[in-house]
């Protein structure tokens, strides 16, 4: 495509920063880090499949402080993309748009997701 | 001369050629993770030994197996739509766009596979 001179659409730097707006790119961002997490957990899976010494030599870096802070920055990911796509869901359906619905229900997700990954390291054997 | 009736030609083409088959599938694997995704999570925290031995049987339980198999092919199925869209939008030349696209499908469904064939050998015991 040839490039087009003249004004385009407002950038996106000329917003005032909003829930609403940071959860949208949060949405995506987390599903692209996801999709890569998703290459890890097919590793991992074909670690258990090949034997115990392939799986001793990837929990080693699992178990490193980088391969934790990885996975925790996964799980906190996935409860977000998780959340934020029952919200989505519902938007779907055609509920859920009102200005004050969709920013409560935000906050409801940004709350939610944090807590459920407290409570995953917290309780459970993942710790 | 065309028989067919105007609606019979736009059914199923959207300005991207391929109707809403992508938006579908995105949304119907949606729905899919939510309760698998609550499931393995919650597996995943109840798990009281990560050893090797323990996680091995973990999978050879049938149930288990299934459900990590669904939980795998709907993640790939919904992560590979979901890239996809975001090259669309980020990706302007037509040939990058395209390849891009085209090696994020071969990826996912190599890794699909491979991870699918992982789980049917430990659950076999093999």
């Amino acid at each position: 495509m040839a490039a087009v001179k003249g004004p385009l659409s407002p950038h996106l730097t000329v917003y005032k920063w909003q829930l609403t707006m940071l959860l949208s790119i949060a949405h995506r961002a987390t599903g692209v880090f996801l999709s890569l997490g998703l290459l890890m957990l097919s590793c991992w899976l074909l670690s258990i499949a090949s034997g115990a010494e392939a799986f001793h030599a990837m929990s080693i870096h699992i178990n490193a402080w980088y391969g934790q802070l990885i996975l925790i920055l996964f799980t906190f990911s996935l409860y977000l993309h998780l959340c934020n796509g029952i919200r989505h869901l519902f938007w779907d359906t055609g509920y859920g748009f009102e200005i004050k619905t969709s920013n409560n229900s935000g906050y409801a997700v940004v709350i939610v997701s944090t807590l459920l990954c407290v409570i995953t390291w917290t309780a459970g054997g993942m710790s | 001369m065309n028989l067919r009736s105007p609606l019979a030609n736009v059914r199923g083409l959207g300005s991207a050629k391929e109707g809403t088959h992508h938006f579908w599938y995105q949304r119907v694997t949606a729905l899919f993770l939510v309760p698998l995704t609550i499931w393995i999570m919650t597996a995943l925290v109840m798990m009281t030994a990560t050893d090797y031995e323990s996680i091995r049987l973990w999978i050879q339980s049938p149930i288990n197996a299934l459900l990590l198999l669904f939980f795998i092919i709907a993640l790939f199925f919904h992560a590979q739509l979901g890239v996809q869209v975001v090259i669309e939008d980020y990706i302007h030349s037509e040939w990058q766009k395209f390849s891009c696209i085209i090696l994020i499908k071969f990826l996912a469904i190599l890794a699909g596979m491979a991870s699918a064939l992982a789980i049917i050998k430990i659950f076999l015991g093999l």
